[in-house]
């Protein structure tokens, strides 16, 4: 059987296993559960929404990795993308 | 003082036993003098990987209780000159030893040989502790698969959390034609993701089951490409600067081999 052709010619296989892979280990090293991430979003939008409205549909938190700039060496980062609607009042000064 | 490594992974059937038999079969062909020790206890292999699993009188469970003296439980291969084996017990399971206990033996072990080399059970649990606990240096054995390498770098951070930093690399059983056409990761592709030392790339290759049906080490096979890349880790092993077998250029040993073969299909 050939699996080349059963899944299609988009993209070599090798490099969807590699993005995979690096997403899982994200999580694997930071030890952090989606849970938890669920947990971190749900309170940045609490925070958050005191001073500006926010889409938090398109609210995004994820881990990811970032060099880190004092000897290069990679880290674990925290990266919240959060769309916003409108800024209340009360954020402004 | 001799050199004690652990060859670990992790998952299991990556090759930890093949691996830890092939290097102390080549180290012992270099000249020095080698024990393996199998720390799989409950589910040993070593001994049928080395074809010596008809001369276990007793074994490292033995040892460690005081049922028999260190001499005594150690099998000499016949074959090689100064290579020994410490068999692990089959009866008994994992918790039947300490990590205590386990430094105490290897370093008992150091006093008379060059290389003591560990091959650790699969998984995290007490077997793992128990193999790295007397080990000063690692090697972790990855195939090119999402699980293998997942589970090698859950390894690798409890490795070096456990004071065994610079772990090294060692890729088994990758298939030079499917990294070519794109659907086996690559050499770089696991260095980037691992970020660890390379040891050494070790092809997949029908000899190694022949050879570990006959219970003989394919690194003594002349032929076999397996064992030329084991040969080749044993080399870096004892400081040696060898290059690394040339999987992706045409004119390259594999490709000249895979010709040979006729692996090599244009795609």
């Amino acid at each position: 059987m050939d699996f080349f052709k059963l899944f299609g010619r988009s993209g070599s296989s090798k490099d969807i296993a590699k993005e995979r892979l690096k997403l899982v280990l994200i999580h694997d090293r930071a030890n952090v559960s989606p849970q938890f991430l669920e947990m971190i979003k749900g309170e940045l939008i609490k925070v958050i929404s005191d001073y500006m409205e926010i889409d938090e549909a398109g609210l995004e938190v994820k881990l990811t990795r970032t060099k880190r700039e004092i000897d290069d060496s990679t880290v674990p980062a925290l990266v919240a993308n959060i769309p916003i609607k409108r800024m209340k009042d009360k954020g402004k000064f | 003082m001799g050199e004690v490594i652990v060859v670990t992974s992790g998952k299991g059937g990556v090759g930890k036993t093949t691996t830890a038999a092939n290097m102390g079969t080549g180290l012992a062909l270099k000249g020095k003098s080698v024990v393996l020790v199998d720390a799989d206890i409950g589910l040993r292999n070593l001994d049928v990987v080395m074809g010596l699993e008809n001369r276990i009188v007793y074994d490292l469970v033995d040892v460690v209780e005081g049922v028999c003296r260190l001499r005594q439980a150690l099998i000499k291969d016949k074959r090689y000159p100064n290579l020994y084996l410490l068999p692990a017990a089959q009866t008994k399971d994992k918790n039947a030893v300490n990590p205590e206990q386990m430094q105490k033996l290897t370093g008992d072990l150091t006093e008379e040989f060059d290389y003591v080399i560990l091959d650790c059970p699969a998984g995290i649990e007490q077997g793992f502790k128990n193999a790295i606990a007397g080990a000063n240096k690692a090697i972790v054995v990855t195939t090119p698969e999402v699980s293998a390498v997942r589970d090698a770098d859950r390894i690798i951070g409890l490795l070096e959390s456990s004071g065994l930093r610079n772990p090294m690399l060692i890729i088994n059983r990758i298939k030079m034609e499917m990294v070519k056409r794109g659907d086996m990761m690559n050499i770089d592709d696991m260095i980037d993701i691992l970020a660890i030392d390379l040891l050494g790339v070790v092809p997949d290759d029908d000899l190694i089951v022949v050879s570990t049906n006959k219970g003989e080490p394919v690194i003594a096979l002349e032929q076999s490409l397996a064992g030329q890349a084991y040969r080749n880790i044993v080399r870096r092993l004892t400081g040696e600067d060898v290059p690394f077998m040339n999987l992706q250029s045409e004119d390259g040993f594999f490709a000249k081999v895979a010709k040979l073969f006729g692996l090599n299909k244009k795609r």
